[in-house]
């Protein structure tokens, strides 16, 4: 049991660390990216702007759900 | 990192761990974590326009995460949700008119802190001497032994006979909940939305601290299903606040993109962890989020900063 939940620790520990590599590139990447179109976006045109940034969030969420189930299941396979 | 949109200078990984501590609540509670977000946006230099906007977008990105993996274990009643979506959007409308009427007033932020104080520490008083009579009550002690909360989706409460008699009332439509397993007048399911939407408006937030029990104890949905189902409602409220705050110039997506980042893992973490508890002590560990809630409101008036 005590063996169960120090693999169940492991696994969780290395997928957050590669989650977190994963989001410091998404941070450099997209944000830096996006900053400056948003920015003029929201002051320029706010409806669009509102209609984009919920697309943003719905789309981030469906991404990210997608690649923290797709570590889960990689890495708990391996450590099976 | 500067974000040009509201003009602040965030840490990234403050962002990310402040949504990693809201997810986890937000998965486990069912609720959208306002009461720590907007301080914690605050804290940063944020305005407050922009922290309850920014707040809102975060909450989509979040719940959609918890609600999908609520889903996946069967907590999310989806006919229930839609019908409360309705009510909470109306509701909603109610609590921002009143607050604009309060503002013509010039005395919203009194008026606001006391009903806040008053509503909080009674739900949490109300929720403490439940979930204790529960849990002391023989089929309470019942549940205590069960480690799988799915074992245990339909749960006792001290409160249940008052339950019962609510979905007694015959008001036509009466409406069957399968998941749920209850059947209600559709008109008790608005007002409860409605009523969640009126502070959700009046508060600010998601009020997903007065709505989740006001499912368990005035609708008597399970706790595991109204957690779930809170969250799947709040996904379709939040997004309509989302888009009325940024058309108001009140949102910050560069923000809440990076709070989500944290949000998503710790919302699964949250929502499996709900397996693991039965419906009462769920109840008994949602006792301090009003609290907080409270005690905020109690600082900011006693100092004057709006936290």
């Amino acid at each position: 049991m005590k063996k169960q939940a120090a693999k169940s620790l492991r696994a969780f520990a290395i997928e957050l660390a590669v989650y977190s590599v994963l989001v410091i590139c998404y941070f450099f990447l997209v944000l830096n990216l996006l900053g400056n179109w948003l920015y003029g976006l929201e002051s320029q045109h706010r409806y669009i702007y509102a209609g984009v940034a919920l697309s943003l969030i719905v789309g981030q969420a469906v991404l990210l759900d997608s690649v923290t189930t797709l570590l889960f299941r990689l890495l708990r396979g391996r450590l099976k | 990192m500067f974000f040009p949109i509201s003009h602040a200078h965030i840490n990234p990984i403050y962002l990310a761990v402040v949504g990693f501590i809201i997810g986890i609540l937000g998965g486990f509670f069912g609720v959208g974590g306002s009461f720590i977000a907007g301080p914690a946006l605050r804290a940063m230099g944020v305005d407050w326009n922009f922290a309850v906007g920014t707040d809102l977008a975060h909450i989509v990105g979040k719940s959609i995460v918890a609600a999908k993996q609520h889903r996946a274990l069967g907590n999310v009643d989806l006919k229930l949700g839609l019908i409360m979506a309705f009510g909470t959007i109306a509701g909603a409308e109610c609590g921002a008119q009143l607050i604009q009427a309060l503002k013509r007033a010039g005395n919203v932020n009194t008026v606001v802190s006391y009903v806040a104080i008053v509503v909080y520490s009674g739900i949490a008083a109300f929720m403490l001497w439940e979930s204790r009579k529960t849990l002391r009550s023989a089929k309470g002690r019942s549940q205590r032994g069960l480690i799988k909360g799915a074992k245990s989706k339909k749960d006792h409460s001290a409160f249940g006979p008052v339950t019962r008699s609510i979905q007694r009332l015959k008001i036509w439509p009466m409406i069957t909940l399968p998941t749920s397993g209850i059947r209600i007048s559709l008109w008790t399911i608005l007002l409860v939305a409605f009523v969640g939407g009126v502070f959700s408006g009046f508060l600010g937030g998601g009020a997903g601290y007065i709505r989740m029990p006001s499912m368990v104890y005035v609708l008597g949905v399970p706790t595991h299903l109204a957690v779930g189902t809170d969250l799947f409602e709040i996904v379709i409220s939040a997004s309509y606040g989302t888009i009325t705050h940024a058309i108001k110039g009140n949102v910050d997506i560069l923000i809440a993109l990076v709070m989500h980042t944290g949000a998503a893992i710790g919302a699964q973490i949250g929502a499996v962890a709900t397996q693991y508890f039965t419906g009462p002590k769920i109840r008994l560990a949602f006792v301090p989020l009003p609290l907080i809630g409270a005690a905020i409101v109690i600082y900011t008036l006693m100092t004057g900063h709006k936290l």
